[in-house]
């Protein structure tokens, strides 16, 4: 079957070719039928690896399909490896990734029929490219994987590109994660230059050889950090992905909370022993992942818009793997990465189906008792929310806590904030929740009139992203349960070149694990009471927040903040480049060398002045002139 | 032969249209430029089995050593095969515009041709100067007859400016050709290593600053915008699709054999002088509203990461550079045909006044999407091969100078997506929803245009190693 | 005689035919001085033909063949140049060479 994988790939692309060239021709469901089938078939092989790739021993495999770019002595096969890292995310791509194209079916159902396949074309060329990235066997073809998400992000995006506002946000969208790339790129060639190669395998073995100290390997490590930042949202690059929730609500579950923002973490994960042989770096990433963990749960506190909550609530959850993988705990970031991929698509997915039942409306505050109407989405919503607050039993609470129990082993001032950023999500969750689900309805008549349960192409993934939810998280039970971690066991062999250069620290004794649990969850439950006390029976009154509020409510100012020390400084130097330099510079230098001839012209014109004497004169002159010459050389 | 035949077919069918009526310029035009590109890949196919068979040479003025001698090498033949698809795409583009005084037009446009597979083919110095000339005089009178309002002081400036840069190859050239020891133009004397170093220091600068005119660098640039703005757009396509290569060829195959001591002593400054244009061209394309001065700077900032390839001394960067100058050739060309239907439509240069233009016109708005992101070098398209390469070759050369040239990727997507965005993107007026989407001609050329973009961005190798030859041998010399 | 003083006689000559032609109006005046300079080169060469003669060069009196010349082309030069003064002055009843400043526009 592994030969075979090229096909994975390949499938969404033909999906995107048949609903892109035939998206003239094809009716809304032949076209969502391609769409979906596509991503389904590619499902059901990536299961079958799965099967495969599960079995103990497993090596990785690497399937080359021709050469790419053979340049002098660089040579980067255009391949695909499977191991068990890859064959984890295929399941998670194609798997989250059919339910949202089912889902979209019947979201994105008044759209025109062009537009429904022009939409699907996009997800599949998503998909494809997606799947390029996890699949790739070399940091080049997980580039092309890289930029082609950049690129479908940014289609999707602006989606409804008659909205200028949607459009300048999937323009800061590819801007933010071009940023990113470059770093990527530098990653890259600083690679070619050090090892002389981009394959994976032989990349971390000569990394591997050289071992800790090398200057190099450190600024690999940070560069490649760069461009994971850009692509998973981290400070200082996380200002696109709150912004890209312009685009259909679908696709804000599938690229910006599910798939696509998570290839940073992918990314870091693969190239685990770079990093394990920077500690330095390792560093640097927890400390990055961390700040943006608080910061983005603190604005998400603030938030009036469903998707805002959900958009902040993304970034603060990758920086927690981020943290993750900043203290080595690279299996753990995979294990949030799965489960953040349930709950997090989920309560995109019900949210997209309140804004569906609401007519377009995002705004909170207009809704309220919504409970009552769509009990499906009520429920598989409280579930989303349960499980990304971390209530033990369900899959964010198994998760999150080891996360939680690496960080306090590494370092307990980290793992104090990333407790209260736990507190934070739990409360901005339950403040969504309670305002959105509870209490009376606030918005118009005409939409209390419409609100419905949705129909069974979005409760149906709905119900079935809950159940992972609840269930995802006993793939990777801590031990303390007396088990020992599937998950674990199954990623060993990715992580097992950095194992040996993993800096021993002390075990959690049991007890010790037991209480940092139970500390945690009686925090988050109390935490959600508060949130019930305060916003069950909540009512707008309009009023305008103040201090500390006001300053989350903007996001603490951070866009107005680039715009005044990188957008406005950027458009004032093109400005002078044009005006002072490019017009008043350079070209009149250039013409006035044009100018300065015809001037010079019109003066010696002047010699001419039809006096015999004078040019006589002028000739006697010269004359003297070449005698005195002649005298002078001699 | 076929090099000979390869220039023979575009000059003497431009020297016939000139006497041709009615609609026989445009059947000429269409199948000179078939012809052309029938040959050249009938070279293509005889220099992977025979390549020496691509070698012509014959007497010329042999009283002064030169000789009338042509040849085809992998990077040649990679320019001539640009040249060829690029007319016959221009010509097909163009069929249904009517010029004034058509004759005029299709027969400048050949012998313009002629001019520029005659510079690629040519392996003696003086027939090189001969046909640098010969391809420039026909774009002179073309922008001056068929240009914008402004056209005349315009192309006078165009036409000084790259005049005043061949008149310095020239001495040069004269110079060199008095230190050969068998006073001959040959390029085998020529590279024969008869110049000394400290000549090699300033003759590098009368050769560099006639290339840099052409491709062009900063600050050498200013002919540039203003020519593309006000050429007919047919014209434009040839000047930034194959005529800028004119100058990266120059320097790949003269300066860096003939003066490989000099390009050496003098590289920082050369590639600190394109890395500058790199920034300095998209800062401004930034704030550009015209449209074609918006695709004028992104040239000039896309050269100027190709000439600063040139002189890192390295194979990567040197095989990406010769794989980009198709390819930025193909894309570019692209850029300017979707801006010709546009303007055809629309009458409107200003971006501005645009928007919308993706409800009307889809087919527009793809294959403008498409080809923009080819431009900024999305993976997979043909633009990020050679990217790829020469930054990294840049890399090594010097890290510093790749992470500022590399500020041009992120400039590179602001300007392209602006445009992209304010094309075709937003609210449309009532002037843009009138556009009518593409006719059969132009999306056969579009989709020819795109195709190539796709194929070489997936599977370059072809590519890649057509070129890999020359690279092998200028590395050799250089 | 040695020949500089024929050297400098000559010199002085053509000297003042110079400045003639410089400063004078008069046409005839400018006329009789481009002659004086014409006259001075003749003297010079009639010198040295006389030095080289002197020093025993056979083909020495070459040299006075061009004297002939140059008297020849002056005599021509003289009737031409004469015809054009008297036409002028028969047009403009003067001889003052600024009134021919016609040459301008």
């Amino acid at each position: 079957m592994i030969h075979l994988v090229w096909l994975v790939p390949f499938l969404p692309l033909l999906g995107f070719l048949v609903n892109g060239l035939g998206r003239r021709y094809l009716s809304k469901s032949l076209a969502g039928i391609v769409g979906s089938g596509a991503v389904l078939a590619a499902f059901v092989i990536s299961l079958l690896i799965f099967l495969e790739v599960k079995a103990p021993g497993f090596q990785a495999q690497t399937v080359t399909l021709f050469d790419f770019i053979s340049a002098g002595s660089l040579h980067i096969p255009f391949a695909f490896q499977v191991d068990q890292l890859s064959a984890l995310f295929l399941l998670i791509i194609t798997g989250v990734g059919s339910l949202i194209h089912i889902y979209s079916t019947s979201y994105m159902h008044d759209e025109t029929s062009e537009g429904f396949a022009r939409y699907f074309a996009y997800l599949n060329l998503f998909v494809f490219s997606m799947l390029i990235l996890v699949l790739g066997a070399n940091y080049v073809m997980m580039f092309i994987g890289w930029e082609g998400v950049g690129l479908c992000s940014y289609l999707l995006i602006g989606f409804w590109f008659k909205n200028t506002a949607y459009n300048n946000a999937a323009k800061k969208a590819f801007v933010m994660n071009r940023i990113g790339d470059l770093g990527f790129l530098l990653g890259m060639f600083a690679m070619i230059v050090k090892f002389g190669s981009v394959t994976f395998p032989e990349v971390f073995e000569k990394a591997a050889a050289i071992g800790e100290g090398d200057k190099i390997i450190p600024v690999i490590a940070i560069l490649l950090f760069v461009g994971a930042a850009g692509k998973s949202a981290q400070l200082p690059l996380y200002t696109w992905l709150p912004d890209a929730m312009a685009g259909p609500t679908p696709v804000s579950a599938l690229i910006h909370a599910a798939t696509m923002v998570t290839a940073g973490i992918y990314m870091i994960a693969r190239s685990n022993i770079l990093y394990t042989l920077a500690p330095c770096i390792q560093t640097v990433v927890a400390v990055i992942g961390l700040a943006t963990a608080v910061l983005a749960a603190s604005i998400a506190l603030k938030q009036d818009d469903i998707k805002k909550v959900l958009a902040y609530s993304t970034v603060s959850q990758l920086g927690y793997m981020f943290l993750a993988l900043g203290v080595g705990a690279y299996t753990t970031a995979v294990f949030h990465v799965m489960t953040h991929a349930f709950f997090k698509a989920l309560l995109f997915l019900g949210s997209g189906s309140v804004i569906h039942a609401m007519g377009g409306e995002q705004n909170i505050n207009k809704m309220g008792g919504l409970k009552k109407y769509m009990p499906v989405t009520h429920i598989t919503f409280l579930i989303g929310c349960l499980a990304i607050a971390g209530i033990p039993g369900l899959s964010g609470f198994f998760s999150k806590d080891e996360i939680l129990a690496e960080t306090f082993i590494n370092n307990k001032i980290m793992y104090g904030i990333a407790l209260i950023t736990a507190l934070m999500t739990a409360f901005y969750m339950f403040r969504l929740y309670y305002i959105t689900f509870c209490g009376k309805f606030r918005g118009t008549h005409e939409q209390e009139h419409h609100l419905h349960e949705s129909p069974a192409a979005i409760t149906i993934p709905l119900i079935i992203l809950a159940i992972l939810a609840v269930v995802g998280g006993y793939i990777g039970l801590p031990e303390v349960f007396g088990t020992h971690s599937l998950l674990k066991e199954y990623l060993a062999p990715v992580f097992a070149g950095s194992a040996p250069f993993v800096h021993e620290h002390e075990h959690l004794s049991h007890n010790t694990e037991w209480l940092l649990m139970a500390l945690s969850s009686v925090l988050v439950i109390i935490t959600i009471f508060l949130a019930r006390a305060w916003y069950r029976n909540y009512e707008d009154n309009g009023v305008p927040r103040t201090g500390i509020a006001k300053v989350l409510e903007n996001k603490w100012y951070v866009d107005e903040l680039y715009d005044a020390i990188i957008v406005k400084p950027l458009m004032m130097l093109s400005r002078f480049f044009e005006e002072a330099i490019e017009k008043s510079g350079i070209d009149r230098l250039v013409n006035g060398v044009g100018r300065g001839v015809h001037w010079g012209s019109q003066q010696a014109r002047l010699l001419q002045n039809g006096q015999v004497g004078f040019y006589i004169f002028a000739m006697v002159i010269g004359m003297v002139v070449l005698f005195v010459i002649g005298f002078l050389l001699k | 032969m076929l090099t000979v035949l390869l220039i023979l077919i575009p000059l003497v069918a431009g020297l016939i249209t000139f006497g041709l009526k009615g609609s026989g310029p445009k059947a000429m035009g269409l199948i000179a430029s078939l012809a052309s590109l029938a040959v050249t890949l009938g070279a293509l196919f005889q220099f992977r089995t025979a390549p020496a068979s691509l070698q012509f040479s014959a007497n010329w003025i042999p009283q002064l050593g030169a000789q009338f001698s042509v040849g085809l090498d992998g990077m040649g033949l990679m320019l001539c095969l640009l040249t060829a698809i690029s007319f016959l795409l221009i010509f097909i583009v163009i069929f249904n515009r009517d010029y004034e005084r058509a004759n005029n037009f299709y027969g400048l446009m050949l012998l313009s041709q002629a001019g520029l597979v005659g510079v690629f083919t040519a392996y003696d110095a003086l027939l090189f100067y001969v046909f640098w000339e010969l391809a420039l005089i026909p774009v002179y009178f073309l922008c001056s007859l068929w240009g914008g309002e402004k056209r005349i002081p315009v192309t006078f400036k165009f036409f000084v400016y790259t005049f005043a840069g061949s008149l310095l190859m020239l001495i040069g050239l004269i110079y060199i050709y008095l230190q050969t020891p068998e006073h001959s133009f040959s390029y085998a004397s020529f590279t024969s290593g008869s110049v000394a170093p400290q000549d090699q220091s300033w003759l590098f600068w009368l050769f560099f600053v006639a290339f840099a005119i052409k491709m062009p660098v900063f600050p050498f640039h200013t002919w540039q915008p203003d020519t593309y703005e006000q050429s007919p757009t047919p014209v434009t396509m040839v000047l930034s699709g194959i005529m800028v290569k004119m100058g990266l060829f120059g320097v790949v195959r003269w300066l860096l054999p003939v003066l490989p001591k000099g390009a050496y002593m003098w590289s920082d400054v050369a590639i600190v002088l394109s890395i500058i244009g790199i920034i300095y061209a998209s800062c401004i394309a930034i704030v550009q509203s015209d449209i074609k001065r918006l695709i004028a700077y992104s040239s000039i900032a896309h050269i100027g990461l190709m000439s600063a390839a040139i002189f890192t001394n390295n194979e990567q960067s040197l095989q990406g550079l010769m794989v980009q100058m198709f390819n930025h050739g193909i894309n570019i060309i692209g850029l300017w045909i979707i801006v010709e239907i546009i303007q055809n439509r629309l009458k409107i240069k200003n971006l501005n006044e645009m928007g919308g233009i993706a409800q009307y016109a889809p087919g527009i708005a793809i294959f403008l999407v498409t080809i923009s992101f080819a431009n900024i070098a999305l993976p997979l398209t043909n633009g990020f091969i050679g990217e790829f390469l020469m930054f990294s070759g840049l890399f090594q050369y010097n890290v510093w100078f790749m992470a500022v040239a590399g500020l041009g990727v992120i400039l590179g997507a602001v300007y392209t997506l602006n445009m992209v965005q304010k094309v075709i993107f937003g609210q449309s007026n009532q002037l843009t929803e009138t556009t009518t989407d593409l006719k059969g001609n132009e999306l056969l050329v579009l989709s020819i245009i795109v195709v190539i973009i796709l194929v070489l961005g997936v599977y370059p190798k072809p590519m890649l190693e057509l070129v890999s030859s020359t690279t092998e041998l200028v590395n050799k010399v250089y | 005689m040695p020949v500089q003083y024929y050297i400098f006689l000559s010199i002085v000559l053509f000297c003042i035919g110079v400045m003639g032609v410089l400063m004078r109006r008069n046409a005839i005046i400018i006329f009789m001085c481009v002659e004086l300079m014409l006259n001075a080169v003749n003297l010079l060469l009639v010198a040295f033909s006389k030095m080289w003669a002197d020093a025993g060069r056979v083909d020495a009196s070459g040299a006075q063949i061009f004297v002939f010349f140059i008297m020849v082309v002056a005599a021509a030069e003289v009737a031409v140049g004469l015809a054009i003064i008297v036409m002028v002055y028969r047009n403009s009843q003067s001889v003052d060479i600024n009134i021919m400043n016609r040459l301008k526009n």
